[in-house]
Protein backbone atom coordinates (compact mmCIF):
# COMPACT_ATOMS: atom_id res chain seq x y z
CA UNK A 1 0.00 0.00 0.00
CA UNK A 2 1.41 3.44 -0.89
CA UNK A 3 2.38 5.73 1.93
CA UNK A 4 1.27 9.34 2.06
CA UNK A 5 3.20 12.12 3.73
CA UNK A 6 1.37 15.36 4.38
CA UNK A 7 2.30 18.44 6.33
CA UNK A 8 0.15 19.58 9.27
CA UNK A 9 -1.34 22.27 7.05
CA UNK A 10 -2.20 19.93 4.16
CA UNK A 11 -3.76 17.32 6.46
CA UNK A 12 -5.83 19.84 8.39
CA UNK A 13 -6.91 21.57 5.16
CA UNK A 14 -8.15 18.27 3.69
CA UNK A 15 -9.92 17.50 6.95
CA UNK A 16 -11.57 20.93 6.85
CA UNK A 17 -12.74 20.49 3.23
CA UNK A 18 -14.39 17.10 3.71
CA UNK A 19 -15.86 17.87 7.14
CA UNK A 20 -17.38 21.10 5.81
CA UNK A 21 -18.84 19.27 2.81
CA UNK A 22 -20.58 16.72 5.04
CA UNK A 23 -21.74 19.32 7.57
CA UNK A 24 -23.16 21.39 4.73
CA UNK A 25 -25.02 18.45 3.18
CA UNK A 26 -26.63 17.06 6.35
CA UNK A 27 -27.82 20.35 7.85
CA UNK A 28 -30.23 23.08 6.76
CA UNK A 29 -33.23 22.84 4.48
CA UNK A 30 -32.47 24.45 1.13
CA UNK A 31 -29.48 24.05 -1.16
CA UNK A 32 -28.42 27.69 -0.88
CA UNK A 33 -28.52 27.44 2.93
CA UNK A 34 -26.43 24.26 2.73
CA UNK A 35 -23.81 25.90 0.51
CA UNK A 36 -23.64 28.92 2.79
CA UNK A 37 -23.36 26.77 5.92
CA UNK A 38 -20.66 24.56 4.33
CA UNK A 39 -18.62 27.63 3.38
CA UNK A 40 -19.13 29.10 6.85
CA UNK A 41 -17.86 25.89 8.48
CA UNK A 42 -14.85 25.87 6.14
CA UNK A 43 -14.13 29.48 7.06
CA UNK A 44 -14.28 28.61 10.77
CA UNK A 45 -11.95 25.65 10.22
CA UNK A 46 -9.47 27.89 8.35
CA UNK A 47 -9.65 30.59 11.03
CA UNK A 48 -8.97 27.96 13.70
CA UNK A 49 -6.07 26.43 11.74
CA UNK A 50 -4.36 29.79 11.20
CA UNK A 51 -5.26 31.05 14.69
CA UNK A 52 -3.85 27.99 16.45
CA UNK A 53 -0.85 27.96 14.10
CA UNK A 54 0.06 31.55 15.01
CA UNK A 55 -0.64 30.87 18.70
CA UNK A 56 1.77 27.92 18.71
CA UNK A 57 4.37 29.90 16.73
CA UNK A 58 4.25 32.85 19.11
CA UNK A 59 4.12 30.55 22.15
CA UNK A 60 7.37 28.87 21.10
CA UNK A 61 9.40 32.05 20.45
CA UNK B 1 -38.13 35.04 33.24
CA UNK B 2 -40.31 32.37 31.68
CA UNK B 3 -38.76 29.45 29.87
CA UNK B 4 -39.79 28.61 26.31
CA UNK B 5 -42.00 25.50 26.25
CA UNK B 6 -40.17 22.31 25.32
CA UNK B 7 -41.14 20.97 21.88
CA UNK B 8 -43.12 17.73 22.19
CA UNK B 9 -41.06 14.55 21.79
CA UNK B 10 -41.82 12.95 18.45
CA UNK B 11 -42.78 9.28 18.53
CA UNK B 12 -40.31 6.90 16.87
CA UNK B 13 -41.72 5.84 13.48
CA UNK B 14 -41.99 2.14 12.65
CA UNK B 15 -38.64 0.55 11.89
CA UNK B 16 -39.92 -0.61 8.47
CA UNK B 17 -39.86 3.04 7.38
CA UNK B 18 -36.21 3.72 8.18
CA UNK B 19 -34.43 0.47 9.17
CA UNK B 20 -33.24 -0.51 5.68
CA UNK B 21 -32.22 3.08 4.89
CA UNK B 22 -30.06 3.40 8.01
CA UNK B 23 -28.55 -0.08 7.53
CA UNK B 24 -27.68 0.67 3.88
CA UNK B 25 -26.28 4.05 4.94
CA UNK B 26 -24.05 2.36 7.51
CA UNK B 27 -22.73 -0.27 5.11
CA UNK B 28 -22.16 2.07 2.16
CA UNK B 29 -21.86 5.78 3.01
CA UNK B 30 -24.57 7.79 1.23
CA UNK B 31 -26.54 4.68 0.22
CA UNK B 32 -29.45 5.75 2.44
CA UNK B 33 -29.74 8.97 0.47
CA UNK B 34 -29.60 7.07 -2.84
CA UNK B 35 -32.47 4.85 -1.61
CA UNK B 36 -34.42 7.98 -0.68
CA UNK B 37 -33.87 9.43 -4.18
CA UNK B 38 -31.38 12.09 -3.10
CA UNK B 39 -28.54 11.10 -5.45
CA UNK B 40 -26.56 14.35 -5.37
CA UNK B 41 -26.42 14.50 -1.59
CA UNK B 42 -25.70 10.77 -1.53
CA UNK B 43 -22.82 11.18 -3.97
CA UNK B 44 -21.31 14.06 -1.97
CA UNK B 45 -21.54 12.04 1.25
CA UNK B 46 -20.16 8.90 -0.41
CA UNK B 47 -17.18 10.70 -1.90
CA UNK B 48 -16.42 12.69 1.27
CA UNK B 49 -16.50 9.67 3.58
CA UNK B 50 -14.62 7.36 1.19
CA UNK B 51 -11.89 9.90 0.40
CA UNK B 52 -11.44 10.78 4.10
CA UNK B 53 -11.21 7.09 4.98
CA UNK B 54 -8.75 6.32 2.16
CA UNK B 55 -6.58 9.30 3.14
CA UNK B 56 -6.53 7.91 6.68
CA UNK B 57 -5.43 4.50 5.38
CA UNK B 58 -2.77 6.02 3.11
CA UNK B 59 -1.40 7.97 6.06
CA UNK B 60 -1.09 4.61 7.87
CA UNK B 61 -3.59 5.52 10.56
CA UNK B 62 -4.34 2.92 13.22
CA UNK B 63 -7.75 1.38 13.87
CA UNK B 64 -8.94 1.44 17.49
CA UNK B 65 -9.74 -1.70 19.46
CA UNK B 66 -12.19 -1.40 22.37
CA UNK B 67 -10.40 -1.19 25.73
CA UNK B 68 -11.88 -0.86 29.18
CA UNK B 69 -9.88 0.52 32.06
CA UNK B 70 -10.13 3.99 33.51
CA UNK B 71 -12.75 6.36 32.13
CA UNK B 72 -10.43 8.18 29.72
CA UNK B 73 -9.10 4.92 28.21
CA UNK B 74 -12.65 3.62 27.77
CA UNK B 75 -13.81 6.84 26.11
CA UNK B 76 -10.82 7.10 23.75
CA UNK B 77 -10.49 3.46 22.70
CA UNK B 78 -14.13 2.37 22.74
CA UNK B 79 -15.27 5.69 21.26
CA UNK B 80 -12.58 5.42 18.59
CA UNK B 81 -13.66 1.86 17.83
CA UNK B 82 -17.28 2.95 17.43
CA UNK B 83 -16.10 5.77 15.13
CA UNK B 84 -14.04 3.35 13.02
CA UNK B 85 -16.85 0.78 12.88
CA UNK B 86 -19.32 3.45 11.72
CA UNK B 87 -17.54 3.61 8.37
CA UNK B 88 -19.35 0.33 7.55
CA UNK B 89 -17.97 -1.81 4.73
CA UNK B 90 -14.86 0.36 4.49
CA UNK B 91 -13.90 -0.66 8.04
CA UNK B 92 -14.91 -4.30 7.57
CA UNK B 93 -12.97 -4.58 4.28
CA UNK B 94 -9.89 -2.98 5.89
CA UNK B 95 -9.91 -5.53 8.70
CA UNK B 96 -10.78 -8.53 6.49
CA UNK B 97 -8.12 -7.69 3.91
CA UNK B 98 -5.44 -7.07 6.52
CA UNK B 99 -4.88 -3.36 5.88
CA UNK B 100 -5.25 -2.43 9.56
CA UNK B 101 -2.03 -0.78 10.69
CA UNK B 102 -0.37 -0.97 14.10
CA UNK B 103 -0.21 2.29 16.03
CA UNK B 104 2.98 4.19 15.15
CA UNK B 105 4.58 7.44 16.31
CA UNK B 106 4.55 10.48 14.03
CA UNK B 107 2.19 13.28 13.13
CA UNK B 108 1.16 11.78 9.78
CA UNK B 109 0.07 8.48 11.38
CA UNK B 110 -1.72 10.45 14.06
CA UNK B 111 -3.63 12.44 11.43
CA UNK B 112 -4.40 9.16 9.65
CA UNK B 113 -5.96 7.70 12.81
CA UNK B 114 -8.09 10.82 13.20
CA UNK B 115 -9.14 10.72 9.52
CA UNK B 116 -10.32 7.11 9.93
CA UNK B 117 -12.44 7.98 12.97
CA UNK B 118 -13.69 11.19 11.35
CA UNK B 119 -14.87 9.25 8.27
CA UNK B 120 -16.99 7.06 10.58
CA UNK B 121 -18.36 10.08 12.42
CA UNK B 122 -19.27 11.73 9.10
CA UNK B 123 -21.13 8.56 8.19
CA UNK B 124 -23.06 8.72 11.47
CA UNK B 125 -24.19 12.24 10.49
CA UNK B 126 -25.23 10.90 7.08
CA UNK B 127 -27.15 8.03 8.71
CA UNK B 128 -28.99 10.41 11.06
CA UNK B 129 -29.86 12.65 8.10
CA UNK B 130 -31.16 9.64 6.14
CA UNK B 131 -33.20 8.54 9.17
CA UNK B 132 -34.78 11.98 9.49
CA UNK B 133 -35.70 12.05 5.81
CA UNK B 134 -37.10 8.49 5.89
CA UNK B 135 -39.08 9.24 9.04
CA UNK B 136 -40.59 12.34 7.42
CA UNK B 137 -39.00 14.77 9.87
CA UNK B 138 -36.98 16.49 7.15
CA UNK B 139 -37.34 17.12 3.41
Amino acid sequence: MPNMNLTHFEASLLFAIFSSLVLGVVTKKTDSERVRYGLKCFGYFLATIFGLGWLMYLGHR
Amino acid sequence: MSKAPKPPKLPLPHIKLWGHVVLAGWLVPGAGHFLLKRPIRGAILLSSVVVTYLLGLLMRGALFQPEFGDLLTTIIYTGGFVGDLSAGLLYLATVWMGYAQPDAAGHVHDYGTKFLVAAGLMNILAMVDAFEIAAGRKD
